[in-house]
């Protein structure tokens, strides 16, 4: 087992649904409220990258990132270094390829709302700030968690991004996915399944703690 | 609400029959008895395949349909049952394995050229590649890109070269690595990596002519690259196949490949199986 591939996915994936949490929500509360007309678009560009191949994903990115782009020059003056082949590429590249994985559970949560409530709230005079945290958040807790655990495991699981952009680092930019893909690539069948193994398992125990909490099972909360 | 309802109803019939005409010109494309062979062929060659098919189809009327990737990516899919006909790698040890391991027809085994490793910089770029070593290991340079060593044969020997020219651990920490050779030369052509150990093929191809620089790895830092083809058990029957591989040593093929920076292997009709396949077999380990 690559325990150092396996950190760095880790970080990877807590950085980018901590990130995706903080940008998604308000994402996701427009999208739900909103009465914009256009609004379709912007759902439509959010879910993208759930039927994009992570490959057009991957392309434009490292096309952005290089230095024949002016987002590239720029970003290369300011900082002295691409973003192509670090871990801020791959913190930016996984952003892009997860939202829609928090978006949308965000926003259908949200949507679930009774809007008797929120209008209830409303009548009271209280912000639309507080309505939101002391209202509708709250109510859409299962909703949020399902957001963050599914950009969590589906960062965790990334491949073709990573593998067009990060330039297979150790330490940096080699991911648990580019490991294995890596050892089965030179015959390492037993290590390869090894990492599989246990990113098969990982999965399978978050998605089972997402659907045992949706449907308020709380097998591991025995309290109420 | 009569009217949204037929509306919908037509767009789901237009988009059903936009369906059928899809499925059926595909199943028309399938359904053609034109003779094929399907290579699995190393990063390398993708230009030059696109060449020789051309002049192929030409002679023999069949199509060639290329799969490239790095050659042990593709020797591990081969072994794993994938249905090619022939195998083009870039490291003649993989198909001598496979056919050690009868996975392929010993008799139509050749080695077809021998590549040759480059450093290559984009046109533009403000690095002097005449002197190698003070390029790769200069300051200016961040980024070295190169082919996955522990599967691509253009990555280990830009790996042995950097060791032999003795800079390998200055330049560890800029090397990134691109699944394949392509991809190394890709990490170039887009500008996120300054310098790239690269098939000489690569920077050859009509599609990066006058925006690419390069200088030859000076060629006894690094294990020859033989490459080797061979037919599969997948296409032994296939006599499109064994045409295929007639038609690899005809002048005219030949001519492309060397066009593509190919070296043809002089010494290589004594049963070249024999030479060497211990060394490359231990290597690619």
């Amino acid at each position: 087992m690559n325990w150092q591939a396996l950190w760095l996915t880790a970080k990877l994936a807590t950085i980018v649904s901590t990130v995706l949490l903080v940008l998604g929500l308000p994402v996701a509360y427009w999208i739900t409220f909103s009465r914009w007309r256009w609004k379709f678009l912007v759902e439509a560009i959010v879910a993208l990258p759930i039927v994009l191949p992570p490959t057009v994903l991957g392309f434009y990115l490292l096309v952005a990132f290089g230095a024949e782009s002016a987002f590239g020059r720029w970003w290369e003056s300011l900082t002295g270094h691409t973003l192509a082949f670090t871990f801020e590429g791959l913190v930016i590249g996984s952003i892009l390829y997860s939202l829609p994985f928090a978006v949308q559970p965000f926003a259908a949560s949200l949507a679930g709302v009774d809007t008797r409530l929120i209008a209830a709230s409303e009548t009271l005079r209280t912000s639309r700030f507080k309505t939101f945290f002391r209202v509708i958040l709250p109510l859409s807790v299962p909703g949020v968690v399902t957001g963050i655990a599914l950009s969590f495991a589906h960062t965790m699981g990334e491949f073709g991004v990573v593998l067009m952009i990060g330039g297979n680092i150790p330490g940096l930019t080699r991911t648990i996915s580019i490991d294995i893909y890596d050892r089965v690539q030179a015959g390492e069948y037993a290590a390869a399944n090894q990492t599989a193994l246990f990113l098969l398992i990982f999965s399978f125990v978050v998605l089972s703690v997402i659907y045992a909490l949706n449907r308020r099972v709380w097998a591991v909360w025995p309290f109420k | 609400m009569r009217s949204i309802r037929r509306n919908s109803l037509h767009t789901i019939v237009r988009i059903s029959l936009l369906f059928l005409v899809c499925q059926t010109s595909v199943l028309m494309l399938l359904a053609q008895p034109q003779p094929q062979v399907t290579v699995a062929a190393a990063a390398d060659l993708s230009d030059t395949l696109k060449e020789i098919a051309v002049g192929f189809q030409k002679q023999t009327g069949a199509r060639l349909n290329v799969i490239v990737g790095s050659s042990g990516n593709l020797y591990t899919q081969i072994q794993n049952g994938a249905p090619f006909d022939v195998f083009m790698s870039a490291d003649a040890g993989y198909p001598r394995k496979l056919i050690a391991e009868g996975h392929a027809d010993e008799k139509s085994f050749f080695v077809y050229g021998v590549g040759t490793l480059v450093l290559m910089a984009r046109a533009n770029s403000p690095v002097e590649l005449d002197d190698l070593v003070k390029a790769v290991a200069g300051n200016s340079v961040r980024k070295v890109a190169i082919a996955n060593p522990q599967h691509a044969p253009y990555g280990r020997a830009a790996v042995e070269a950097l060791q032999r020219l003795g800079i390998y651990d200055r330049v560890a920490p800029k090397l990134v690595i691109g699944e394949n050779v392509s991809q190394a030369a890709q990490f170039v052509e887009s500008g996120n990596a300054q310098l790239g150990f690269v098939a000489l093929a690569r920077v050859l191809a009509p599609a990066v002519r006058g925006k690419v620089k390069y200088v030859d790895v000076p060629a006894n830092a690094y294990t020859v690259i033989e490459q080797g083809a061979v037919v599969l058990d997948h296409g032994r029957n296939n006599f499109a196949a064994h045409a295929f591989m007639r038609y690899l040593k005809t002048p005219e093929a030949v001519a492309v490949l060397q066009k593509y920076g190919f070296a043809s292997l002089n010494s290589n009709d004594a049963n070249p199986a024999k030479k060497g396949t211990g060394q490359t077999g231990q290597k690619s380990q």
